[in-house]
């Protein structure tokens, strides 16, 4: 008998910490004081915010007890699709806490934070290496915040050209974010379909794309998991009227230092630190988006940015067709040493590897199951694999009810219902962190949960039966959210 | 979610290829989604409609709904004028699934090209073309 991660455990409850305080706790000590006390202006005296008074142990078995109820990489595989929750190597983690760098303020002169200006300045060079472009920023605060930057980028360029654009080109394939940024910068996103094979064909993009369309926004790979391999056509397509295209980064972690986005036509693309150079993210974030752009976009970049001259490193902004500043101060930092410390301790070759091990294991994964669920499009993957719940129909038994089954055998649930194009979508990402003898498990836990679909659904339509809250009322939460204590 | 046949189709109502369904009713034509489409998505939890006033052409897109599952975007199966919304579907959303055709219904819609209606598919050319 397998014995599979998920087991039940004594949780400990825990109420709210409000609920916890007593009159007269206190989690420390007031120095004594060493001046003469003074009447207090009563234009200044008023009641005190309403914090819960609490010893120290309270506050501890507090954050701990609500840490155990929580499922993270740390505990264990977290498949999410299009996520890349690979596991974060804690070294980045001591980087960033060095006192250099935690301790730092972004008001600082530049002359007293070299250190800080030099790992930036590097990064973005590391960034251009391995997409393969130009130049790059490091500014925006995650994956949608590069996307905005690049919709900006795309309506500087057609500016500086004379002639504002008024759509972009969104596959059908694309996250929700790609038109949202696209309408949110005033462009009118026009969706395309992706073919049987699950990819864009050239000829739906060229019987779209125009003089009035500003250009393209393509993942790729794909939210399939598939690789656009009609990309270099599609991009002379949109080049060829005049168009610009957008990579967006997401699934960069299936093609690092294998795919060299310049050369694929790729105008601007954008990299998320938190997935595919291992920053914490979710919970644990927050995250970085940074831009990369090919030598004719360089000069809309925000500002500032980090120049070096005579060996200093400066903050500038002396930039005068820059769209702008996208964030206060520079960005995330935190996240962008943890980032630069990944990319220094994997090193070029390793980052290659880490991309062909997470693609490995996406078709490993792939293969394993495609008798169990039905496989979306069958076809070698990326570094991602959709399955759907086809199969399990003929039970009543959805994706949902597959899903909150698996985290009963200790797996959190891969991302599901997404792709859109994909009905009842199971959308698995191990990435390359996770080791063999695990993928089994999660393998087996799956096939298990397939045959319980068949033999025994209640179990299924009751999941999960071990976690701490059982089936949750996703629906009562939305229609009827209680958003106060 | 459900087997085809176990799903309602009203005759008097014209149906979409993407699922919304119109009904002449007097001079306007009202419109919803149709009872395949509300178990396709599953519970839903919001619907976003237009304004009074506004107008759309046939096969525009004139709001989204949000199910626990995905939000989908509705296109106008007429093109026309939005003349009423059915603002009860922002407390109560789940209409849209209880009773799709009449109290979950989303717009009347004064139909600029009459014709258009009839473009619209018949109950059993729905049917057969959810059943292909």
């Amino acid at each position: 008998m397998k014995e599979y991660p998920g087991a039940t455990g004594l949780i400990l409850n825990e109420p709210l910490l409000w609920e916890k305080g007593k009159q007269g706790r206190s989690g420390f000590s007031m120095p004594r004081r060493d001046v003469a006390p003074q009447p207090l202006d009563d234009r200044l005296a008023g009641d005190g915010p309403d914090f819960p008074q609490l010893s120290e142990i309270d506050v501890v078995r507090h954050y701990t007890r609500l840490s155990q109820w929580n499922f993270g990489v740390d505990t264990g595989m977290y498949p999410l699709g299009s996520c890349t929750m690979k596991y974060n190597p804690k070294t980045n983690e001591r980087q960033a806490a060095q006192p250099g760098f935690a301790r730092a303020h972004p008001m600082l002169d530049d002359d007293l934070c070299q250190g800080i200006l030099q790992l930036m300045y590097d990064l973005e060079q590391f960034l251009i290496e391995i997409t393969g472009m130009d130049a790059a920023t490091l500014q925006p605060a995650a994956g949608a915040h590069g996307e905005l930057t690049g919709m900006l980028l795309f309506h500087a360029y057609h500016k500086s050209k004379g002639a504002a654009r008024s759509k972009i080109i969104v596959p059908d394939t694309a996250h929700g974010t790609n038109p949202a940024s696209a309408a949110l910068c005033g462009y009118r996103p026009v969706a395309v379909k992706s073919n049987d094979q699950g990819i864009l064909a050239p000829e739906a993009v060229a019987a779209v794309m125009d003089e009035q369309t500003a250009g393209i926004m393509v993942t790729n790979p794909n939210t399939l998991g598939l690789f656009e391999e009609n990309i270099n056509k599609i991009s002379a397509i949109v080049h060829a009227k005049g168009g610009l295209v957008y990579g967006d980064g997401a699934n960069m972690n299936a093609v690092m230092g294998i795919v060299h986005m310049g050369q694929i036509g790729i105008d601007v693309l954008h990299l998320n630190l938190h997935k595919t150079f291992a920053t914490p993210h979710g919970g644990g974030g927050p995250g970085a988006g940074p831009v990369c752009v090919r030598r004719h976009l360089e000069p809309f970049l925000p500002v500032p940015r980090v120049i070096k001259q005579k060996g200093r490193y400066r903050l500038s902004q002396n930039f005068k067709h820059s769209i702008g500043r996208l964030h206060a101060f520079y960005g995330n930092v935190g996240v962008l040493i943890k980032a630069y410390s990944y990319i220094l301790s994997m090193g070029a070759e390793n980052l290659k590897k880490a991309s062909q091990l997470a693609v490995l294991n996406a078709n490993y994964i792939k293969e394993k199951l495609k008798d169990t669920f039905h496989l979306a499009y069958d076809r070698p993957c990326m570094h991602e694999c959709v399955f759907s719940d086809k199969l399990q129909q003929p039970y009543e038994v959805t994706t949902l009810d597959m899903v909150k089954r698996l985290m009963d055998y200790g797996f959190h649930p891969p991302t599901i219902y997404f792709p859109l194009v994909v009905p009842g979508a199971l959308m698995i990402e191990p990435t390359e962190t996770e080791a063999k003898e695990d993928i089994d498990l999660f393998i087996d836990s799956l096939k298990a949960i397939a045959a319980e679909a068949r033999d025994n659904p209640e179990l299924l339509h009751a999941a999960p039966a071990r976690c701490r809250r059982k089936r949750l009322d996703e629906t009562t939460a939305a229609r009827k959210p209680i958003l106060t204590g | 979610m459900k087997d085809v046949s176990e799903l309602s189709f009203p005759d008097d109502i014209r149906y979409a290829k993407s699922h919304e369904w119109a009904r002449a009713e007097g001079d306007t034509v009202k419109v919803g989604i149709t009872d395949y489409a509300q178990d396709q998505l599953g519970d839903i939890v919001f619907v976003e409609l237009p304004e009074v006033g506004e107008s759309f052409d046939k096969g525009a897109e004139f709001g989204t709904v949000e199910s626990v599952k995905a939000v989908s975007e509705l296109y106008m199966p007429v093109g026309g004028e939005i003349v009423a919304v059915n603002s009860a579907l922002e407390d109560a959303p789940e209409r849209v699934n209880n009773t799709p055709y009449s109290e979950g219904w989303m717009l009347e819609v004064k139909a600029q090209n009459a014709s258009e209606l009839d473009s619209l598919m018949d109950m059993e050319a729905y049917l057969a073309s959810l059943k292909g």
